[in-house]
């Protein structure tokens, strides 16, 4: 029986670890492909090409060509790991990750420990999406890098824009059951209540994820409450359905939203008739105007047919390129320490840099709204003769918010 | 094929003892030089989790090849012992008790036999499908309380640890993966001679009896009920010791090790491996391992393929790989194997040419209609094809459906073949 | 609070129907040919994508009547190519096979359709609110689900009752033996049984697409709770299958809407007790466990009364 063992494993190709090409920098992007999530998993996937054609164009990055290496993880944090030790042993020392905040942990956790135990061998983690404060906060670590604003900054913004909303009057909260839900109902209790003591929080709901395929029980419960403004940090399918749901019974708030514009969010707004009525806060949309996020805006459309949800990853890899290149290296130590503090001109127009501190980077932040277009010029999203306008801008200084990390540098 | 599990003769010559004892003295010595071989950070991964695999498989297969008791929530058990695991290593570190890595799995195989002590009892009272539904109504309550009760599960980040902080094994830190190889590999090497002596046992063929007819266990005294706690119990202590070197190898345990989708991946392990075997599992383990770590690599649609081999061996041969190994064994021994040989070279062509045809299917539909923007190219045994060319199309068409008209002629001819061979054998005096 | 009440008894009982569609086949199929079929939430998905695809070509109505043909028409092949050879390995191969299928009918709906979520609409004729009560709308459509539920939970009755079809099924619920004794076993009625049974399905999952989600994981999240539903209420029993999805239906719609927790019921613990085992479940509250009330039940029958509410015989 153990021969037959042998003769199989030695026949079997084993996960081959080519040689290191030093022609090309690539980029592990470690995010669902597959299962519930891989909808969002994908745009992001086209979004990354698309920025790697980008910088190959111009010459690539400190001579290397970039590329963009997909590994499926089906967002599962143990899958993550299989896929991070495949991406260290092909020899990939930069990988990025966006979805789901308990894979990062656990890719930062394990980037980590693997920069620890191979000195030299060096792997960075690009996040580009996971939005929960303690990976900038408790759980910071050196080698992890966060382009989104987490949902604390995100929560300063959204709450400073609604401060001065006096028709807010009831609060339902309708979160995800996991880390990232949580915190999203945790600041949004404690900012309100800094801000805007006169609120009441009729609700605080927490729905599994990504299970719930008929939200009208929820909406029945909202309805009952009494509320004129749902703040949610949902998204995927669980935004889409909750909308659906919502629209089905006639439901008529305001939609306060970290993630309305993901795939089947504008489809769903649309449907229910929610002109304006339904904000989202996030790094700015192309509506807002800077010319250069309407240029990267007009190439998806026309390459992938979607719109950009990511210029975060713009600013990403951008300033990736640009920290090689102060750099002079592509080594991901030196590199690291180019980015930290680096200053950089966001796609979306402003400035922003990436905080020495817990390397949280910092930006602009736009609330914006759903809903038709004033200007035929405009992009709509998901063909529905609606669009993102941007309703406040928060500037850098004021997104600000302290952290708890105390990172050991090596 | 009807050679079940632990029917082998009783070993009393000593030819036979030694060649009993040298298979598992090359299997230990296989484990050992493995990574010599193979040395890449890639294979050292892959094989640690074909090794924790084949714990699981095997512990898997006490329930369904040896009891006959089929579990749709076996990965409780290797979840709990996961997650005791983690907690273990971190109140070792954290109290800095004298306890080094190698000892941590039996934390995890404590903490699944306790596990199946509590919820084996009630589990084990019926065979049958109201078993399978228990199990997966266990499963199912687990999976989801874990993300309920988060001070001890960590709710969907789950908990981490840090090998490196239990105290040292004779200088030896636990960091560099090659030594969590060896380790899981010293742990794969125990437990598969520990649940290969449990089919020797007096217990281990009442289990095969109460998995055959539970009635006559009863009437000669026992009774099934205790004999499968026994059982699931023995099966839930060996998932423990898997999950708690998973634990070791991720240094994370989540709520994903309890789910049903790895209580669904180690079902299909062992089932293609093979049930009525022992070595069965371990094939089975080493195979599915492989093909989840390659085939994603591969092609995007890895499960279909998983699904396509599954079917394909439920219905063509539902002893698995190693069924259809032995199946061969009476043929080897009466010396007629070769006269198989012609037909299963001639079969091999268009069987092949049907496996191609397949795979060039679903790969155009798939780059044709999900990336509609990747590659259209897909390289199949070295020959590139475009998949975005109607020729492409018509070849595929032609290499599955001619493929299959043909596979299935020669395919008889396997089957007379066959009958020759067996025949021949049995002649020889080696075919009962 | 009474507003809350009347919809999700409304909701519950519309989930609760849909459940049965589902159930009512699975457990015919069981009682016929001893096979508990892993793959017929697939088979409501496969509904689903049809109905969505056949409503873009040629409208909903046409759907509704020839997606349901399709699928029993693959429900019977699966039965006639795949089951009946299987069958002489045994019944854990024939589940397994069912396992697998349900598995590869999931990755050929992404292949075909992609993973994210269809836009697969309610008819415009049926998109209205159909009443509102306390000031909340209630959708047309999903009455009209309701109504097609109802209506075939009236026709199967009528069929199970009337028809000799229906005496020779009736008959299998109860002693499967003696059917297969008189003869009537055969081949074709197996067939027939499996198509019926996946149609039944197929009209669940095409009636429910518009209203829930058509996305290529919707059976993977509905077919545990079918399982659930057959087991609490009996294996092979029809009446038991009925009640059973209403009381799962009823109750998972209404656990949703509840927010009674440990916390609530005694008051808060003392906040000195940091996070533990202890707070996790004092302050978890009744929605948040809502899907898994459903496992909790299955096991708490089993344990109980393990032939289920309505069930006879045990395996």
């Amino acid at each position: 029986m153990r021969k037959l063992v042998l003769a199989a494993a030695l026949t079997l190709p084993m996960l081959a670890a080519p040689a290191l090409a030093q022609d090309t920098l690539k980029i592990g992007y470690i995010d669902p492909l597959s299962g519930g999530g891989a909808s969002v998993g994908e745009i992001g996937l086209k979004t990354f090409q698309l920025l790697a054609d980008e910088v190959n164009a111009k010459g690539g990055i400190q001579g290397q060509k970039l590329e963009i290496v997909p590994l499926d993880n089906k967002t599962n944090p143990q899958e993550s790991l299989i896929q991070l030790q495949k991406a260290i042993d092909s020899g990939i020392r930069y990988v990025t990750q966006g979805n789901g905040s308990a894979v990062a942990a656990a890719l930062s956790d394990a980037v980590a420990k693997h920069n620890s135990r191979n000195p030299g061998k060096e792997v960075l983690f690009f996040n580009y999406a996971a939005v929960d404060p303690i990976l900038t906060n408790e759980k910071c670590n050196y080698w992890h890098f966060r382009w989104d604003a987490n949902s604390d900054i995100k929560m300063q913004a959204l709450t400073s824009y609604m401060k001065d909303k006096k028709d807010i009057k009831k609060v339902y909260l309708i979160n995800q059951d996991y880390s990232f839900g949580q915190s999203v109902r945790t600041q949004a209790r404690k900012m309100l209540g800094e801000k805007r003591s006169d609120v009441e929080i009729v609700g605080d709901e927490l729905h599994p994820l990504l299970k719930i395929t008929d939200f009208a029980p929820y909406i029945a419960k909202i309805k009952a409450s009494g509320a004129d403004t749902v703040i949610t940090g949902n998204w995927g399918q669980d935004f889409a359905l909750l909308l659906k749901a919502a629209a089905d019974a006639g439901l008529k708030v305001n939609w306060f939203t970290y993630y309305a514009g993901g795939t089947g969010g504008p489809t769903a707004i649309k449907q229910t008739g929610l002109d304006h009525q339904v904000f989202q806060v996030s790094e700015g949309v192309a509506n807002g105007g800077a010319p250069g996020a309407i240029e990267v805006e007009k190439v998806l459309r026309a390459k992938y047919d979607i719109s950009n949800f990511y210029p975060r990853a713009f600013n990403q890899i951008r300033m990736l390129v640009a920290a090689a290149d102060k750099a002079k290296s592509t080594d991901p130590v030196k590199v690291a320490a180019a980015l930290e503090g680096l200053e950089f001109d966001v796609l979306n127009g402003g400035k922003g840099f990436m905080r020495k501190d817990d390397h949280q980077f910092f930006q602009p932040i736009y609330i914006s709204s759903f809903g038709s277009l004033a200007d035929k010029s405009m992009f709509d999203d998901e063909h529905t003769g609606w669009g993102w306008k941007v309703e406040a801008k928060v500037d850098t200084p004021d997104t600000m918010v302290d952290t708890t990390c105390k990172m050991k540098r090596p | 094929m009807s050679e079940p599990v632990t029917a082998s003769a009783p070993r009393t010559t000593r030819a036979d003892a030694l060649r009993f004892y040298g298979l598992w003295i090359a299997g230990a010595t296989l484990l050992l030089v493995l990574p010599l071989v193979f040395s890449s950070g890639g294979s050292l991964t892959t094989f640690s989790l074909i090794g924790i695999s084949i714990i699981f498989a095997l512990s898997y297969n006490i329930l369904l090849g040896q009891t006959g008791l089929l579990s749709f929530g076996h990965a409780v058990y290797y979840g709990i012992g996961g997650f005791l695991a983690i907690h273990g290593m971190n109140a070792i570190a954290g109290h800095e008790w004298p306890i080094p890595l190698p000892f941590v799995p039996l934390i995890g195989g404590l903490a699944g036999l306790i596990f199946s002590i509590i919820l084996g009892w009630v589990s084990t009272e019926r065979a049958g499908t109201v078993f399978a539904m228990i199990s997966l109504g266990v499963g199912e309550l687990v999976a989801s309380s874990a993300l309920i009760l988060r001070s001890f599960f960590g709710g969907e980040a789950g908990v981490t640890a840090n090998r490196t902080d239990l105290p040292a094994f004779f200088g030896l830190t636990f960091g560099p993966q090659i030594q969590i190889y060896y380790l899981i590999a010293a742990w794969v090497l125990i437990s598969t001679i520990a649940m290969y002596a449990l089919t020797r046992t007096p217990l281990g063929r009442v289990c095969n009896a109460v998995r055959d007819n539970p009635e006559r266990v009863q009437f000669i005294g026992y009774n099934p009920h205790v004999v499968r706690y026994l059982a699931f119990c023995f099966a839930g202590f060996f998932a423990g010791i898997a999950g708690a070197l998973a634990a070791i190898n991720f240094e994370i345990a989540n709520s994903a090790y309890l789910g049903l989708v790895q209580s669904g991946v180690v079902l299909f392990a062992t089932f293609i491996g093979g049930v009525a075997y022992f070595f069965g599992p371990i094939l089975g383990a080493i195979f599915v391992t492989y093909l989840q770590l390659g085939l994603t690599d591969l092609t995007a649609v890895w499960q279909l393929y998983f699904g396509i081999i599954f079917i394909g061996m439920v219905m063509f041969a539902p002893g698995g790989l190693a069924g259809l190994i032995m199946m061969h064994r009476p043929l080897a021994r009466g010396g007629t194997l070769h006269m198989l040989l012609p037909a299963y070279l001639i079969a091999a062509v268009p069987t092949l040419a049907l496996a191609g045809g397949v795979i060039l299917v679903i790969e155009t539909v798939s780059r044709y209609i999900v990336h509609a923007d990747a590659s259209t190219m897909v390289n199949l045994f070295g020959i590139p094809f475009d998949t975005s060319q109607p020729v492409t199309w018509v070849i595929a068409l032609v290499l599955t459906v001619g493929g299959f008209f043909v596979a299935r002629m020669t395919w008889r001819g396997i089957a007379a073949a066959w009958d020759r061979a067996a025949t021949a054998a049995r002649d020889k005096g080696h075919l009962a | 609070m009474l507003e809350l009440i009347v919809i999700s008894t409304l909701n519950g009982v519309l989930f609760g129907m849909l459940l049965f569609l589902l159930s009512s086949g699975l457990t015919i199929i069981f009682s016929m040919l001893g096979v508990l079929n892993f793959a017929h939430a697939s088979f409501y998905m496969l509904g689903a994508f049809f109905g969505f695809q056949l409503t873009r070509w040629i409208g909903f109505w046409p759907a509704l009547i020839i997606a349901p043909l399709l699928v029993g028409a693959i429900g019977m092949a699966v039965e006639r190519y795949g089951l009946r050879n299987t069958h002489k390995h045994g019944h854990v191969a024939e589940l397994l096979l069912t396992f697998g299928l349900a598995y590869i009918i999931e990755e050929i709906v992404q292949l075909i359709w992609g993973k994210g979520p269809m836009d697969y609409r309610v008819p415009a004729i049926l998109d209205f609110p159909a009443f509102t009560i306390f000031s909340t709308n209630y959708p047309a459509y999903k009455m009209f689900m309701l109504l097609i539920s109802v209506a075939i939970f009236i026709g199967l009755l009528v069929v199970l009752k009337r028809t000799r079809v229906g005496l020779i099924v009736q008959a299998a619920l109860t002693h499967p033996h003696m059917v297969g004794h008189l003869g009537h076993n055969v081949g074709q009625v197996f067939m027939l049984v499996f198509g019926v049974g996946t149609a039944l399905a197929a009209i669940a999952g095409v009636i429910a697409g518009p209203a829930l989600v058509t996305q290529s994981d919707m059976a993977m999240l509905l077919g545990p709770i079918l399982f659930v539903v057959v087991v609490v209420g009996g294996l092979g029993s029809l009446s038991g299958a009925f009640i059973a999805s209403l009381l799962i239906g009823l109750v998972q719609t209404f656990a949703v809407s509840m927010n009674g927790s440990l916390a609530s019921l005694f008051g808060p613990l003392d906040p000195s007790i940091g996070p533990s085992l202890l707070t996790d479940v004092w302050n978890v509250t009744i929605a948040q466990i809502a899907p898994i009330i459903p496992y909790l039940l299955l096991v708490l029958i089993l344990i109980v009364r393990p032939m289920g509410l309505m069930g006879t015989r045990e395996t």
